[in-house]
């Protein structure tokens, strides 16, 4: 769609249609001392020339650097046809159209979207996408809420990303929704089936399962299920995508609620948006889920087609009362996913996460055997693991930084338990040679520390 | 068109008292033909105690999504549970389509209720 700008011509006809002198008189009601005079710190407009030319310089001084942070956005190699197809004209808009059953190529993209999620969680339904991981669990939350009916406590893992327990947090506060916190183990960094007894019989609405959980460790779903099931309570399990072509997806542990960070789906990780999030659930409790729904009918001449569905949950029509204020969904980034999915098909997405999986044991093996490292937790994990160090964990990081390399998120902050740790991740972005240049760079690090350490204290 | 035998609130239910003192509520014809076709019935759990006026069930059209409001006190006996799987009930016969039964707590409100020619008159206003 082209940008027509009016004309002077066009700007004069249409102030003498309405009577008045100038645009600046529209803002009359407005008092003089609270208009903006110009933006003072924003140079003038520049030619595209000089602006390539500057982003390019600016560009050159980020460098680059070997990434091993994950932490719920991951890096993974995105096939060129993915952005190009998703930015075709037909395709490129932010949204469901508001004109819906008028876009059918959208809304069939958006179907399949949904088959394929639904075929990757092992659930019966699932909308059209959300905003992001941590307001999806926000999100999943309150309808386990609505669904339940009589509890407005929901069991919040410690192992959940500390981020998603914030957002989380401030989006339901207000609802007087409780997230009570449930420890995990110290030993296996995995939620405690002890810790969990203390609840046992109590009124909660959700236990929410994360799968890996942020430590990147499998947590024991089948038991969690069952327990919260026992116990009268929905299982949310916060997934990661790609993990669920290796994992038994979570329809088959006994999942209610599903939703995730759908950004390792072809989504580049872009200093951290747009993404989106997914969210699946069984169809009982479709009328509770938010978002939008797209099905499959047929028109009057018996041609397939597709719809909105089940809109009577949406604020459009259900105004205060609707399920949720998100009347709409992340239309561009879900269609690179669904494209980046049609790419690689089930197989090939089982062999990102099997090369991702591999290359982390790998990479965790060879920095674990350096001294002053060790694993925090032995239990089996996805693609990513926690390091303890004798050092600095920030010194750490920076000592691999000056090393051009991104060694991971310090964990002292949200787990000072956990002494100086940080958490490390490989996709299958990484080759063996990458994974060598870490483990030399990280006993370069650990020996740079130590040799400043004992120069302060000879001071 | 609007039954004789019934009682009626201003937001469009039907109640019918039965010989055991309990009542059976439903929404109007006008009702069902405001809201067009029906797709789908929330109906109260059983068991629940409800205050006159409380919203305490659903009806969601291909439209539109209507809350129930309690036409009296009381707690609910019935749900009917033929509307789960088939709601086009309510469109075909509105007064046959019940959607709860309840226990009266306080049987004086029913002075309260409508009849027929009053709620004929409040669907009237409604339609012009």
């Amino acid at each position: 769609m082209p940008f027509i700008p009016h004309t002077e011509d066009d700007i004069r006809a249409m102030l003498a249609a309405i009577g008045v002198r100038s645009v600046d008189d529209l803002f009359d009601e407005i008092p003089a001392v609270l208009r903006s005079r110009g933006l003072q710190q924003v140079p003038p407009g520049v030619s595209e020339m000089d602006i390539t030319r500057l982003m390019h310089e600016r560009a050159v001084q980020d460098g680059f650097y070997l990434n091993f942070i994950g932490a719920g956005a991951y890096e993974h190699h995105i096939p060129a046809a993915v952005w190009q197809i998703a930015t075709r004209g037909e395709f490129y808009s932010a949204y469901t159209p508001y004109q819906a059953e008028a876009s059918q190529g959208t809304l069939q993209l958006l179907y399949e979207y949904q088959t394929m999620m639904t075929s990757l969680t092992g659930m019966d339904v699932t909308n059209a996408s959300l905003y992001d991981g941590a307001s999806a669990l926000a999100e999943a939350v309150l309808m386990a809420v609505r669904t339940h009916k009589s509890s407005k406590r929901a069991l919040m893992p410690l192992t959940a990303p500390p981020v998603y327990r914030k957002v989380v947090h401030t989006l339901v506060k207000d609802q007087n929704i409780e997230l009570v916190p449930v420890q995990y183990a110290s030993t296996h960094g995995h939620t405690d089936l002890q810790a969990l007894q203390q609840y046992a019989g109590q009124d909660f609405a959700a236990l929410i399962v994360p799968q890996p959980n942020f430590f990147g460790i499998i947590e024991p779903a089948d038991e969690l299920a069952a327990w919260a099931k026992q116990n009268g309570m929905l299982t949310i399990a916060l997934v990661n995508p790609t993990s669920l072509a290796l994992l038994r997806p979570p329809g088959e542990w006994g999942a209610d609620i599903v939703i995730g960070e759908g950004q390792p789906l072809g989504v580049s990780l872009a200093s951290g948006g747009p993404y989106f999030g997914f969210m699946a659930c069984r169809e009982q409790y479709v009328r509770q889920m938010p978002g939008r729904i797209i099905g499959a009918t047929h028109d009057v001449d018996g041609k397939a087609g597709y719809t909105l569905t089940l809109q009577a949950r949406e604020q459009h029509i259900r105004r205060s009362k609707a399920t949720s204020n998100i009347c709409t969904n992340q239309g561009l980034v879900v269609t690179a996913a669904t494209i980046y999915m049609a790419l690689l098909g089930p197989e090939g997405l089982a062999r990102v996460a099997q090369a991702s999986h591999a290359n982390t044991l790998a990479l965790a093996q060879k920095l674990a055997a350096l001294p002053g490292v060790k694993r925090a937790f032995a239990t089996p994990v996805f693609h990513e693991f926690v390091l303890q160090f004798e050092a600095s964990a920030g010194s750490v990081l920076q000592a691999l930084r000056a090393q051009r390399i991104l060694g991971g998120v310090a964990l002292t902050h949200d787990y000072p338990e956990l002494g100086e740790a940080i958490l490390v991740c490989a996709t299958e972005t990484k080759n063996a040679a990458d994974l060598d240049s870490y483990a030399h760079a990280l006993a370069a690090a650990l020996q740079s520390t130590t040799n400043s350490r004992r120069h302060s204290w000879q001071m | 068109m609007t039954p004789a035998n019934l009682k009626y609130t201003k937001s469009h239910e039907w109640v019918k008292q039965e010989p055991d003192g309990s009542v059976t509520v439903g929404i109007t014809h006008h009702a069902q033909e405001m809201l067009g076709d029906v797709v789908f019935v929330e109906a109260p759990a059983v068991g629940r105690q409800v205050m006159q006026g409380e919203e305490c069930a659903v009806v969601e059209s291909v439209k539109a999504a209507a809350d129930i409001y309690a036409p009296l006190s009381g707690e609910v006996l019935a749900a009917n549970s033929k509307l789960a799987d088939a709601p086009e009930k309510i469109n075909a016969d509105a007064y046959a389509a019940w959607i709860f039964k309840l226990k009266p707590s306080s049987p004086a409100e029913i002075g309260g209720l409508l009849d027929a020619a009053a709620y004929q008159a409040v669907a009237d206003a409604e339609q012009h």
